[in-house]
């Protein structure tokens, strides 16, 4: 097996995360972004387990991390969409370049 | 005596561990006590707005089943006490394991934890009861005794742990139940405030107790061990570097200043009393406030080594407990809500259990915890009756003349006051009486022992123990004494309620509680009567101390017993009554015939007649800040300081103190001069200025990225991370 090649497609998965968290207005496909940085890391945890596994030993736990961190990202994207949900109804906008009340 | 029973008895104690895991039934499952209004909780959570009693129901079973069970494993404790020596339950089990290092969770019972546990189920039981009837037609009344069951069920999760961890999330546990309750109201402003405050302050002090945590894991002998008992062997086997202990102690001291209010980090307190007052009874006197004490009881090894207070007559600890306990004791002099000043009490209170444990009187400090409980548990919920008959709890304003109204109310609350104030027999003075022993500053008529010399310790104490019944007095006087004064404008209370006509005693459920409280608040007391308390038959003195001191236990420190001295109590009960007589005095003959007088209410005039009559206006002011402003020491104290006294001291001063003054300030004017020019102006200054120009400097620039945008942050971050990540690619390819 070719490690290389899932390690590839996860950093360009994270690229496209990171470029997406980092441009897009829409707070809804930031969300979608940062679940893609999460799934391109959950790919390096699989690949990694996978390589470490043959006929001889078995080790999951890179599997297991990686359903611990799928049920994380599904409480942050509840929270995430509810938060996103709540500034829309307040200013009927999710457009997040106008959005700056965190500033100090 | 005392004393040298102790001694005999931790030479006789073979060397190893003094735990074992198997032991009666109830000991070995105590965990069902915390287990049951956790249950409840999630409970009432679910179905409790489906149930008869909109989940009250459930919530009093549980914690009425939880007190059967810690009153059974009370009995347990005191067969197997009886039977073995100390020897301590634990049972744990793991609870993960990250490499060599296993995380456990477990239950350590011990005489200190059962306490605990009967003080927290009996009283949250007590609040219960009350709740049903107090916050009877709030709206959120299931949501409420959901969070009632798990503050108490917290608080016993935290008070059974058997490792440092464990009491984290337990402690963590006590201060989001206490936030939620604090907010219970949380539509006006200043309530939800208050939890804030509540919960960021205790923040404060949690990163002491995080840091104190994971020092005590890697200083424990090498251990790696969460394991409280293992932790407290390994000090008391001389295992660990004083270095370690005394960041550790002064860490946890941070988590214990903010949890049990102790000065600096003490005014989320008073501010705590927005939530509803059963929740203020739970708080202050058997949960949150008191899991502070009880961890210092608990860690007391690291306490112990870590602040040097064997042989010593100062450390930082008894010395916050002091200053905490006459701060705490002025403040609830200038209170006109009836509920701050018990808070300011409760502060002032928790300062002599923190200074008690600060002298080494381990177990004066956890007996006044013990004895605290009941009185104050009572206090609160005695003004809690007055103010549900008043609908609010000014007692300026809205109360006064309630013993009319309110008898059965009115004795409750003086028994509670008696016993808060120390005064002969009840609770408080036998338990104040041994942290002013156990101070071991008393040297008339002979030496007392303990563990030090802390006399300016002993005289904060009583300095207290007379601030407490002055206090006390002045509240019960505003409170139940004089002529009414409320009801004159509609006062809306924390429900809405409008009030009309006399305020009426309160019903059977609050009434029951408060009897309760006030009975064992008289009888506590005698369960740790002082050793050689020639009135009674030596095998009924020291029970208490029997009962929770692990003595000659391997995880305890050996501390000194100081002797119980007959003139000390004596002497701090007369001081007590002094502080009582002076402030009745001030308050039922004074203040009271200047308000007949006047015919005004201690407030004045209702705002609106004061606007429009500005000459009344300005003369009922006038009395109120001479008179009424509860400046007892501007008119007492100072009064007295003025007259005779300060005749005297004016006399020494002018003829002895001012010539050598005059001398030595010609000497050191010229001194200063130079010092001031050369070192204060260009050195200190200078630096001083420059520090401010950097920092100013640097706040302009970072100004710029704090621009509220969050994928500015955000990009700042994958920045710094892919920084990061490159200093490690470094560092590793090195």
């Amino acid at each position: 097996m070719l490690l290389n090649q899932f390690l590839l497609l996860s950093a360009v998965l994270f690229c496209i995360g990171v470029y997406g968290v980092l441009a897009r207005k829409n707070g809804v496909l930031v969300l979608m972004s940062i679940e893609l940085i999460l799934n391109a890391v959950n790919i390096n945890l699989v690949a990694f387990a996978a390589l470490n596994t043959d006929a001889l030993n078995t080790d999951v736990s890179g599997d297991v991390f990686a359903l611990f961190t799928i049920a994380v990202a599904a409480a942050e994207v509840g929270i995430g969409l509810a938060i996103v949900l709540l500034i829309y109804r307040n200013r009927r906008s999710i457009d997040l370049s106008e959005i700056d009340l965190m500033k100090g | 005596m005392s004393f040298l029973v102790a001694l005999a008895e931790s030479d006789s104690v073979p060397t190893g561990s003094t735990v074992t895991d198997s032991a009666n039934w109830f000991l070995e499952y105590a965990w069902l006590v915390p287990l049951l209004p956790a249950l409840s909780f999630v409970g009432i959570l679910f179905f409790g707005k489906r149930m008869r009693y909109k989940g009250a129901e459930l919530g009093i079973a549980a914690v009425a089943l939880s007190f059967l069970l810690a009153v059974c494993a009370g009995f347990a404790w005191l067969a197997h006490h009886d039977d073995g020596g100390y020897v301590a339950v634990q049972k744990s089990t793991q609870w993960l394991q990250s490499g060599s290092v296993e995380f456990g969770a477990g239950i350590l019972v011990d005489g200190l934890s059962v306490m605990m546990l009967l003080v927290v189920t009996i009283v949250s039981l007590l609040v219960h009861v009350y709740s049903t009837d107090y916050v009877g037609d709030d709206k959120r009344y299931t949501h409420f005794f959901a969070f009632l069951s798990l503050f108490t069920a917290a608080m016993l999760f935290f008070v059974l742990s058997d490792n440092i961890l464990q009491m984290l999330v337990g402690w963590e546990l006590v201060g989001v139940c206490s936030f939620v309750l604090i907010g219970h109201w949380w539509e006006e402003k200043p309530n939800s405030d208050a939890a804030l405050k509540a919960f960021l302050t205790n923040r404060v002090g949690d990163v002491g107790l995080i840091i104190g945590t994971i020092a005590l894991f890697f200083a424990a002998g090498g251990g790696r061990t969460f394991d409280t008992v293992k932790i407290n062997e390994a000090i008391v086997g001389g295992d660990v570097s004083q270095a370690a202990l005394v960041v550790a102690s002064v860490c946890l001291m941070a988590a214990v200043m903010s949890k049990s209010g102790q000065f600096i980090l003490h005014t989320w307190l008073p501010d705590a009393m927005a939530g509803p007052t059963p929740v203020s009874a739970l708080i202050h006197a058997a949960t949150m406030v008191v899991a502070g004490v009880f961890m210092i009881a608990r860690l007391y090894p690291v306490f112990f080594e870590g602040m040097q207070i064997g042989g010593s007559s100062i450390n930082l600890m008894a010395t916050i407990g002091a200053i905490t306990l006459v701060f705490g004791g002025l403040l609830a002099f200038v209170q006109d809500d009836i509920k701050k000043v018990l808070a300011y009490s409760t502060v002032s209170q928790l300062g002599y259990m923190v200074m008690a444990l600060g002298v080494g009187a381990w177990t004066a400090a956890v007996f006044h915890l013990f004895t605290h409980a009941f009185f104050k548990a009572n206090l609160f919920l005695g003004s809690g009756s007055v103010a549900h008959a008043v609908h609010s709890f000014d007692m300026k304003k809205d109360m006064g003349g309630m013993r009319k109204f309110m008898p059965k109310t009115y004795v409750t609350f003086i028994i509670g006051s008696l016993a808060l104030a120390g005064l002969f027999p009840l609770a408080g003075f036998w338990s104040k009486d041994e942290i002013l022993v156990g101070t071991g500053g008393w040297g008339l008529f002979g030496d007392t022992g303990g563990n030090g010399a802390y006399t300016f310790h002993l005289l904060m104490g009583m300095f207290g123990a007379a601030l407490t019944a002055a206090y006390m007095t002045r509240c019960v006087y505003l409170t139940f004494h004089g002529e009414y004064r409320g009801g004159h404008d509609h006062a809306h209370d924390e429900h809405g309620h409008e009030a009309h006509g006399d305020p009426h005693e309160s019903g059977p459920r609050i009434l029951v509680p408060l009897y309760i409280l006030s009975g064992l608040a008289i009888v506590a007391g005698f369960a740790n009567l002082p050793g050689g308390f020639q009135l009674v038959p030596d095998s009924w003195t020291e029970r208490f101390g029997h009962y929770v001191e692990p003595v000659g236990s391997s995880y305890f420190p050996k501390i000194a017993h100081a002797t119980p001295s007959w003139s000390l109590a004596v002497v701090a009960s007369v001081v007590a009554l002094g502080g009582a007589v002076v402030a009745a005095y001030y308050y039922f003959v004074k203040v009271d015939r200047l308000s007949k007088e006047t015919e005004a209410s201690l407030t004045g005039l209702p705002d609106g007649l004061s606007k429009s009559n500005r000459l009344a206006g300005a003369g009922h002011r006038v009395l109120v800040n001479k008179y009424y402003l509860d400046h007892f020491y501007e008119r007492v104290i100072v009064a007295f300081t003025k007259g005779p006294l300060a005749r005297a001291a004016y006399w020494v001063n002018q003829n002895v103190i001012d010539r050598t003054v005059d001398k030595a300030g010609e000497t050191a004017v010229l001194a200063g001069r130079h010092v001031y020019d050369i070192v204060d102006q260009s050195v200190i200054d200078g630096f001083v200025d420059g520090s401010g120009r950097v920092s100013d400097a640097t706040g302009e620039e970072l100004r710029h990225i704090n621009s509220g945008k969050v994928q500015n942050y955000a990009a700042i971050l994958f920045a710094m991370a892919a920084v990061l990540a490159g200093a490690f690619l470094i560092i590793f390819a090195l």
